[in-house]
């Protein structure tokens, strides 16, 4: 099994640079230096020509990219051409702020899906599998920003229960945290808690259906410790799947939902950089981005791993 | 056959098949899409007012006989405008698909046909490019190229292109492994000719349930792209644009966001639901295995 | 142990209803009666009955689709949702039904009176868990053993279906093992508790030739240590002549024919019976008297089977065979001996035997 991580880890690190190349080409394929683009078309050649001094823009671009790419790992993002000011730092606060969204969004989505879906496919060929099919339908159909929406102008606007947004940092004051935090997390979560316990159903009744389900019975177990002893395992395979790509869907989810509840994180982050027309600070934020998506695919083949012996090939 | 006869061909291994989901996403999402597509191709010609129209004296007007769905802050008509929104979700949505299937699609035959070691790179550079999410592109292609719906759609489009090559690959290694062409490739076909007379055709059901999915998908990074304004600019008419314009007076008039909101979600359900309609109709074995 | 008039040979059973029997004596381990599956309206398995006797070894025959699986499972209460079960089914040591009774008490029956293997091996052991202790599971299930003592019972287990290295063995996952190790796996587990009656679905079908013979020799030799009853399932004459003293043919959902192997297999009197007797090349097995020499081609019953709900009414297999008529399209009463005899209208003469050519079929009943 330890080959098996050391593969999988290395696969990790190996995309990740990969993706670095990608990120920073990316940010440089622009016509014009970026230079150009934050001072402005009128700006003099002098002018431009000296920020590009002053920022090192004008060596060649490997070195640029691995000036760029090697202090990465310290949390040293460089500096903004806009403002000047470290670009570290901001990302390393709005992180925080992010996956706190993120965290309280999944354990939303959790709390809704395994017991919903689970519940259905135990009651299954009732109308529940339906109904439920329906739910998760619409729950796709209502991106979480509209789900924000909707939440603010019924829990905030209309009853008055939770602030409209807003952001207080849970060593402040822990309550205004908690309040603050609801509802985007419902934001967040409701949508993907109906997608996800349509996966937890038919993943259930999939495993439900199986034959080693039957031998369990047949051994004597009741049809309920069949599916805890032996179900529970083999079910959680393909939902770790699901929870790994809805992390995904929910960070980039975030970032426009952090938008909806003036929440400062990473999102909030992007789109001043991308207004403001910061490079730099972009590269950074989408650089991050890519990595916990990276991050949270290797923990997934991880986990599988762990879970699946058929997985752990004699290397 | 009916379904629940059919279900119990083959008594020795029993399998419970649940019928008559299939037909139900399939109506339902295509009335969806339908509405959506016709109300699109009125607003050509019609419209009950004029979607451009400043009105300083009829703002945020509720529902009435005039104005059905009532007016925006700047007092235009609602109505009008989700119908022309309709035509911005439906064409970024065209296009953007359009775009993966030309590039996922070669793309797919090529990572399913290469020799290995070629087919083992491809794989993983597409692997690769899918762990970027749709939204992120846009985003990045907004802050470099500006913010357009033309950046958007296209955005969209290249991130979906991965989605389409690995459809197009799985079912291209399933079609090369059938004895029909293997039996055509020891006749002499070449690889081209194989993949355009055997491959295409096999998989395109499967693209076909693909394209509505991604459909959705775009029209949901569409709607938060404009949302966030780095879609469609003002003033014209997109569900996202109009969501952000109304979450902008959410708390005098919280109604305002309600029907670019129904928009969105009904547009995004209906193509999903076709999608699921199509896959059960077209391989009802995929019926469950969602 | 039993009074002298009810003790009885094979041949002059005669027990009462529709039983179909051929065991000594009253000690049954099994009674089946009656017993239906249906899938809502939809009728699978209509009024099989048969007996099994201690230590008895009796097959069960037909083509895929005839509900030999269904009637096994309806007899392990394990029939799939949405089907369910009517008649009675009854086990020598259990005072009640265990058509109707709940699912706890036949839980506690499960694997400990009546165990089951499974025609898969590949997807009937749970794939994530050690192979040791799937196997102590059923005895921990039934407290009767528990902790290092079950784990030290299932490697005894599994030396026992002869598995080289068990302590290894029970170490290893199913994906580790060949599909003859897995089924020797699940036939541990279904011997572990010395169950009353064993029933084998089709074992050896997904294995290797090369492991079925080792295969049906354990089970052969764990029934008889155990003094179970057995049920065998499976489409493989060849199979049931060398594993099963007595054999019930099904069809469509009825057992159309039973009997002592030698004289079934011998002078079947049901057409079926007949047609899978002539597909089945037992001949080349040297079962009906030839010496498998003279090779011909394989005579194949005309048709195929229908699928459930769409057999005819009266004898189901008339749609195929060659001497229906108008007098088939009642459902046809059983000719012959309760234990021993066919349900068809028609029937063929005991001594027009199977093969054409071959020696006098033996008497019936003669398999010693």
């Amino acid at each position: 099994m330890a080959f098996q991580l050391l593969t999988r880890t290395a696969t990790f690190l190996a995309t990740l640079a990969v993706a670095s190349v990608l990120v920073f080409a990316f940010m440089t394929v622009l016509p014009g230096s970026p230079a150009q683009v934050v001072l402005g078309v009128s700006a003099s050649e002098e002018a431009v020509a000296q920020m590009e001094a002053d920022f090192g823009l004008d060596r060649p671009l490997p070195e640029q990219y691995w000036d760029w790419v090697s202090g990465l790992p310290s949390g040293d993002f460089g500096t903004s051409y806009v403002t000047g000011a470290e670009i570290g730092p901001q990302i390393v606060d709005r992180s925080l702020v992010t996956l706190w969204l993120v965290g309280a969004g999944m354990l939303v989505a959790l709390v809704i899906a395994l017991p919903l879906g689970t519940l259905a496919a135990v009651k299954h060929r009732r109308p529940s599998g339906t109904v439920l099919a329906g739910i998760s339908q619409v729950g796709i159909a209502v991106p979480s920003f509209l789900a924000g929406i909707i939440l603010i102008s019924v829990f905030s606007v209309t009853l008055g229960w939770f602030p409209a947004g807003g952001w207080t940092t849970p060593a402040s004051d822990p309550v205004a945290f908690l309040q603050g935090l609801v509802l985007p997390a419902l934001a967040l979560g409701l949508v993907q808690g109906s997608v996800l316990s349509r996966y937890v159903r038919s993943t259930v009744l999939n495993v439900q259906r199986e034959d080693f389900i039957r031998t369990a019975r047949s051994k004597g177990l009741r049809s309920w410790q069949a599916m805890v002893h032996h179900g529970l395992r083999n079910a959680a395979i393909p939902i770790v799947t699901v929870l790994g790509l809805q992390l995904s869907v929910l960070l980039v989810g975030a970032v426009v939902v952090e938008r909806v509840f003036v929440i400062p994180g990473l999102g909030s982050l992007l789109i001043d950089g991308v207004r403001n027309r910061d490079l730099l600070l972009v590269q950074g934020v989408v650089m991050v981005l890519v990595l916990a998506i990276l991050a949270i695919n290797w923990l997934v083949d991880v986990l599988y791993t762990v879970l699946d012996p058929r997985l752990r090939a004699t290397a | 056959m009916s379904a629940a006869t059919e279900a119990i061909v083959l008594p020795d291994s029993v399998d419970v098949v649940e019928p008559g989901r299939a037909n139900w996403s399939l109506r339902v999402g295509g009335v969806l899409v339908g509405l959506v597509v016709v109300v699109a191709l009125v607003s050509f010609v019609w419209t009950p007012w004029d979607p451009y129209l400043v009105d300083g004296t009829n703002r945020l007007m509720g529902p009435s006989s005039s104005h059905w769905l009532g007016t925006d802050q700047f007092g235009r008509d609602v109505l009008s405008r989700l119908m022309v929104g309709a035509r911005t979700t439906l064409y970024v949505g065209i296009v953007a698909v359009s775009l993966a299937a030309v590039g996922g699609i070669p793309l797919g035959i090529v990572m399913g046909m290469a020799p290995r070691w070629l087919q083992t790179v491809l794989v993983r550079a597409n692997d690769l490019l899918l762990a970027f999410p749709a939204l992120l592109l846009a985003i990045m292609f907004g802050a470099v190229f500006g913010a357009s719906t033309t950046t958007a759609m296209v955005a969209i489009g290249i991130a979906t292109i991965p989605v389409f090559a690995r459809i197009t690959r799985s079912g291209t290694l399933q079609v090369m492994s059938t004895e029909y062409v293997l039996a055509a490739r020891a006749g002499g076909r070449s690889a081209p000719a194989v993949a355009v007379r055997h491959v295409l055709p096999n998989v395109t059901s499967l693209l076909l349930v693909q394209a509505s999915v991604s459909f959705a998908i775009a029209a949901l990074a569409e709607a938060a792209l404009s949302f966030l304004g780095f879609g469609t600019a003002p003033p014209i008419p997109s569900w996202g644009r109009m969501l952000n314009e109304a979450y902008s007076v959410l708390a005098v008039s919280p109604l305002q966001a309600l029907w670019p909101g129904l928009a969105i979600a009904t547009a995004v359900l209906g193509f999903n639901l076709l999608g699921d309609g199509l896959r059960d109709r077209l391989d009802p074995r995929l019926a469950d295995a969602r | 142990m039993s009074d002298p008039v009810t003790a009885r040979t094979p041949a002059d059973v005669t027990v009462g209803g529709a039983a179909v029997d051929g065991a000594p004596g009253d000690d049954h381990r099994l009674v089946v009666e009656d017993l239906s599956v249906r899938a809502g309206r939809l009728g699978l398995v209509h009024d099989v009955s048969f007996r099994l006797g201690r230590g008895e070894r009796v097959g069960l025959i037909g083509e895929s689709g005839s509900g030999k699986s269904l009637t096994a499972l309806a007899v392990m209460g394990l029939l799939p949702e949405g089907l369910s079960a009517s008649g009675s089914v009854r086990v020598s040591s259990v005072d009640h039904d265990l058509v109707g009774a709940s699912d706890a008490r036949l839980a506690d029956l499960r694997g400990r009176v009546l165990s089951m293997v499974f025609q898969e091996p590949m997807t009937a052991l749970n794939p994530v868990m050690r192979v040791g202790d799937q196997v102590a599971e059923v005895m921990e299930v039934h407290d009767l053993a528990s902790g290092r003592d079950a784990r030290r019972r299932a490697v005894e287990l599994l030396a026992q279906v002869r598995m080289r290295d068990p302590d290894g063995v029970a170490r290893r996952y199913p994906h580790q093992l060949s599909g003859g190790q897995r089924q020797r796996v699940m036939l541990a587990i279904a011997l572990a508790n010395e169950p009353d009656v064993l029933v084998c679905d089709e074992p050896t079908t997904a294995l290797d030739v090369t492991v079925q013979a080792q295969m049906l020799d354990l089970v052969v030799r764990g029934a008889a240590e155990r003094d179970a009853a057995l049920l065998f399932i499976t489409h493989d004459l060849a199979v049931v002549a060398t594993v099963c003293e007595r054999v019930l043919v099904m069809y469509g959902g009825h057992i159309v024919e039973a009997g002592p192997t030698r004289r079934v297999f011998t002078a079947p009197r049901h057409p079926y019976t007949r047609g899978l007797v002539r597909a089945s090349d037992l001949g080349a097995l040297g079962v009906d008297g030839t010496d498998g020499s003279l090779r011909r081609p394989l005579p194949t019953i005309p048709g195929t089977v229908p699928p459930a709900g769409a057999f005819p009414s009266g004898c189901v297999f008339r749609n195929r065979c060659e001497r229906a008529d108008e007098a088939c399209e009642v459902e046809p009463p059983w000719d012959g001996l309760p234990g021993d005899g066919a349900a068809c209208v028609h029937p063929y003469d005991p001594e027009d035997t199977a093969a054409p050519g071959d020696t006098a079929a033996s008497e019936p009943g003669g398999v010693t």
